[in-house]
This record gives structure tokens, C-alpha cells and sequence, in this order.
């Protein structure tokens, strides 16, 4: 890449004008963007500005706030070493568009996120639940899950 | 194709017909898979159409266990996902409560960090040298390995109490000062250190079978591991040298010298010799330890706020009192805002990124380990295998299933 890694923030505010909404944090650029447009603007960022390692997808919930979710993205550039975080809104009963066709890594974060708080990822290849059996009810990191009791069935 | 990872739904799709191919599951109980993995293998023969990890038998959700923890305790989290590498897991932790607090540690602690980071750097990649020969069929590394180990352990028993498991490094510092004679006792090891390494080379080094076994077996380019968020060890051995160690320095690593190995193959071949050449740059990140350390001195940042008052001062002084009672009952609140900070673990990128919400405990305690992102490149690197290679892989992936499954 012939342009300077470190000026992607100016180029991607400067061509996703009223896309991206960048916010104050203390270790790292970080950027909300609207999940319709996500995956363009993290395939910019792939393909375009050389952010080629995908650390994390994580997902927050922010009970009882709306929209509900936020989908949380840390991408790595190898070469240049700059990190950045891209972070998605998504209520419940909505879909955020899966990244795995950018990078094959997010395929089980993503699964995670759906197992644990019920996040949907569209596009996904297989959406199902990683770490509980398949016949669990509910998602346990979400905030109104309880850590104790018991089921009364 | 090496990096897909796509499920092959229809055997058709490989070439094969239903009638060929048999699926059968290693694990989750198998000596192989160093834990509780589960790879369900659809097979054609001795070839493998697909292997598909199965992972969750070792599910602990430490993510909201934490949420009901306050900062301190947390620490005691990171352990049990890596068991096998404590240290780097407390330090990642800490680090990063740290920066939320804008806290700073004293700069004999954070070399004290160092040094044990790199002490289970190499208790690390011991355990996952001996099981890795062990699979490949060569016992006696294994007996050798762990007693070598436990050594190690010994030392981190010394300065913390335990043998594993012992969150050591604590927000704002470490637990205890080092023991009498510590530096002494690690001076030994580092002296005999250069003879066990040798007599380990001596079992694997000129082996033809193992580098038959591994040459060429189980490949993963560069754009693969990048694709599959594939960081540490097994990216170095396809060629890139990525090193937070060096890239981004951390726990002052830059009054540090030292290499990063790397190896372009990217077979199991390149993954084992970068792990074993990691492990004498740790003992020459030790040799620097032994005149940078003195044997005692500040280790814990002198904010009351975080830090426990000494002991003695708890009967005499009522401000110590207060502050002993107040951080073990409610802890300490940690100002708002998200961090993110990763360290370089033995198996890749461990990093954490929390949520505070300006209360004493995390509102989002995220763990990125390395093993679960790694343990994913599992379908590309065996397909078109064979099944014994399958066993090398999961090997030489390097996994622990408590980080894997956290």
C-alpha cells in the first residue's frame, strides 16, 4: 500500500462521510457504524487499508438500553501495527451482517456472541450454538440472565 | 483450499459418495486431544474429507462469573482459562485494568512481571513439546520435559505459594515481594538450563522420523493464519514476525533484548523449531532479569486506593484500616470507559477488553484467547490429511482447552 497506514482514520471518516461516528476512548480509535452498512465499511478496511488480522468479535449488552446490543470488533493491522475498534448497534430480533466471508476467524467469535447472548449474525454459514448444548434456553451473558436459582419447570 | 473452513455439507462435494466415507469422533476423552476437544472426522479411508471441532466440554463462563466479581478477584478468572501459562494471563488482565485507571506500577514490578511471563513461557512450551513428541510416538522427552518443568514450578511456588494457578500479579503490582534466595535459585536454573536444552535436542533434533513426520504436514500460509485470526507461534512459522513483545511493548519488554524466531514453512516442522528457539530467547530475557532485579524492593504501586496497606500498619494506623476494610469488602471502583490490551502469551494474542461502568466490578469482562481463535484453522490445516496427521495437527496447534472453552 502506497498511502500512509497511520491516516486511516481521516480517510475513512473522509469516505463513509456521515457513516461513521467516532467516539472518545483511551487506548485505541474507536467508531460506531450502522450495521446496514458494516460490512462495507469493514471490507474498506480489510481489503483497502490493510487490516488483514481480525483479533476479536465480541458482544455487550447494554440491558435495558435500545438498541440493546453492541457488537464489538478490534481489527489488527500486522505491518503498520495499529489497532482499531468498530463497534456495531443492534437491538434484539435484529441481524447483524456476519464478517466470516471477510475473514474466516469470526466464524466461531460470531457463534459465541449468538450462544451467549443471543445475537443473529446474517450470512452466517452455520449459526448455531458453540459452547451449550443445543436444547439450552436463554443466553447467559445477557444481563437479565441470573448467575443463581434454579428452573422451576 | 487452505483457507476454507466451510462445512463440507455433501461428500459429494469432495469427490466421494455417501458410501465412502465413514464419520467417526476423537474424543472428547482421548489422550490426544489434550483435554476435552472432540473433532468429529468424516473420513474416506485413511483420508480425511473433514475434520470439525466440537468444543464446550470445558465451558466454565468465566465472562459472567466476573460480572459478579469485583476487579482483584477477577484476576484469579484469568488463571484457570490457560492453565498451563498463568502468568501472561494475569499480566494481559492487569495491564489492562491498569490502563482504565491510568495507574502506574513501579518499574521493579513490572520487570518482576517480565520474568515470570517468561518463566511460563518456557514451562509453556516444555509441556507442549513433551505431549507433541509424545504423540508422535516418543515417550522418554515427555519424563525429562516435566521434571524440567517442575523446576519452574518450583520457583513460581517460591515467590507466590502455589505451583499453578498463582495470580501472582495483582492490579497495581504483585501479590509479595520475592522470597529470600529467589534470584539465586533462578541464577541455578538458568545454568543448568543450556545442558537440559541441549539433552532435549539430542532426542528430537537429528530424528529422521520426526522430521519426516512433520516436514511438510499440516501447512498454513501466511494469508491463512491472517484470515483465521491465527496470532503467536503459528504465525511466526509461516513467516511473520509479529511479537507484541516488539511491536507494541508492554510491562517495559523495549529494556529488553531479544529476537523473534520465525520460520517461513508454516508446516509442523517450523511451528516446532519456533517454539523451541522462543524458549532460549526467554532464558536470555532471564540472564537480563538477574542484574535488572534487585532482590528486594518496591513491587506494589503505593495508591492506597488499590493496594492493600502492609500488615503492620493495619493495627496502628486508622486511615490503614479503613483502606484494608474498605478494598476487601467493596473493592475498588474503576473509572468508566472500554480498554482493550493484548500480550503476547506462548500460544498468540491474550488479550482482554473490558467495559467499566465506574462501578468495583467489570460490566463486560471479554477474554480473547488465543486457543479459540487458533484451535479454527483446524479444518484447513487436515483436510485432504491423513488421520495421524489430525493428531499432529491438534498438537502442533498448540491448545488448551480451558482457554479454548473459558
Amino acid at each position: 500500500m502506497s498511502h500512509d497506514p497511520k491516516g486511516v482514520i481521516e480517510r475513512l471518516e473522509a469516505k463513509f462521510v456521515g457513516l461513521t461516528e467516532r467516539t472518545p476512548s483511551q487506548d485505541q480509535p474507536t467508531f460506531y457504524v450502522p450495521r446496514q452498512d458494516a460490512l462495507v465499511v469493514l471490507e474498506y478496511l480489510k481489503n483497502d487499508e490493510g487490516f488483514s488480522l481480525l483479533l476479536d468479535v465480541a458482544g455487550v449488552d447494554y440491558f435495558p438500553a435500545h438498541p440493546r446490543f453492541e457488537v464489538v470488533y478490534h481489527l489488527f493491522h500486522p505491518l503498520a501495527v495499529i489497532r482499531l475498534r468498530v463497534k456495531v448497534r443492534v437491538g434484539e430480533g435484529e441481524a447483524v451482517p456476519s464478517v466470516v466471508g471477510l475473514w474466516p476467524g469470526a466464524n466461531w467469535p460470531e457463534r459465541e456472541a449468538y450462544d451467549l447472548l443471543g445475537i443473529v449474525f446474517d450470512g452466517h454459514p452455520q449459526l448455531t450454538r458453540i459452547y451449550l448444548p443445543d436444547d439450552w434456553e436463554g443466553h447467559p451473558l445477557r444481563k437479565d440472565y441470573p448467575t443463581t436459582g434454579r428452573r422451576s419447570d | 483450499m487452505a483457507n476454507d473452513t466451510q462445512v463440507i455439507k455433501d461428500p459429494q462435494d469432495a469427490g466421494v459418495s455417501h458410501s465412502d466415507t465413514m464419520v467417526i469422533n476423537i474424543g472428547p476423552q482421548h489422550p490426544a486431544t489434550h483435554g476435552v476437544l472432540r473433532v468429529r472426522l468424516q473420513l474416506d479411508g485413511e483420508r480425511v474429507v473433514q475434520a470439525e471441532p466440537v468444543i464446550g466440554y470445558l465451558h466454565t463462563g468465566f465472562e459472567k462469573s466476573a460480572e459478579t466479581m469485583t476487579y482483584q478477584q477477577c484476576n484469579t478468572l484469568t488463571d484457570r482459562m490457560d492453565y498451563l501459562a498463568p502468568m501472561t494471563n494475569n499480566l494481559a488482565y492487569v495491564l489492562a485494568v491498569e490502563k482504565l485507571m491510568g495507574l502506574e506500577v513501579p518499574k521493579r514490578a513490572q520487570y518482576i512481571r517480565v520474568m515470570f511471563s517468561e518463566l511460563t513461557r518456557i514451562a509453556s512450551h516444555l509441556v507442549w513439546l513433551a505431549t507433541h513428541l509424545m504423540d508422535l510416538g516418543a515417550m522418554s522427552p515427555f519424563f525429562y520435559m516435566f521434571r524440567e518443568r517442575e523446576v519452574i514450578l518450583d520457583l513460581i511456588e517460591d515467590a507466590s505459594g502455589v505451583r499453578m494457578n498463582p495470580s501472582y500479579f495483582r492490579v497495581g503490582g504483585i501479590a509479595y515481594d520475592l522470597p529470600d534466595g529467589f534470584m539465586d535459585k533462578l541464577r541455578d536454573f538458568l545454568k543448568d538450563f543450556p545442558r537440559w536444552m541441549k539433552m532435549y535436542r539430542n532426542l528430537f533434533e537429528d530424528n529422521p522420523l520426526i522430521a519426516e513426520r512433520l516436514k511438510g504436514v499440516n501447512v498454513l500460509t501466511q494469508e491463512a493464519c491472517l484470515a483465521h485470526s491465527v496470532t503467536g507461534p503459528m504465525l511466526r512459522a509461516s513467516g511473520l514476525a509479529l511479537d507484541l513483545r516488539q511491536a507494541e511493548p508492554y510491562s517495559s519488554y523495549e529494556d529488553f533484548e531479544f529476537d523473534v524466531p520465525t520460520r517461513d514453512a508454516g508446516d509442523s516442522f517450523a511451528r516446532l523449531w519456533v517454539r523451541v528457539d522462543e524458549i532460549y530467547q526467554s532464558a536470555k530475557i532471564l540472564e537480563q532479569c538477574l542484574d535488572m532485579i534487585t532482590p528486594q524492593g518496591v513491587y506494589m504501586t503505593r495508591d492506597r486506593k488499590v493496594a492493600l496497606p502492609p500488615r503492620d500498619q493495619i493495627y496502628g494506623d486508622m486511615e490503614a484500616l479503613i483502606h484494608q476494610f474498605k478494598l476487601v469488602t467493596e473493592g475498588f471502583p474503576v473509572p468508566a470507559g472500554e480498554v482493550y490490551q493484548g500480550v503476547e502469551g506462548p500460544r498468540g494474542e491474550m488479550g482482554f477488553y473490558l467495559v467499566a461502568d465506574g462501578g468495583p466490578r467489570p460490566y463486560r469482562w471479554r477474554a480473547r484467547t488465543p486457543s479459540f481463535y487458533n484451535l479454527q484453522t483446524l479444518p484447513a490445516m487436515c483436510a485432504d490429511g491423513l488421520v495421524a496427521d489430525v493428531i499432529v495437527a491438534i498438537g502442533s496447534i498448540d491448545i488448551v482447552l480451558g482457554d479454548v472453552d473459558k
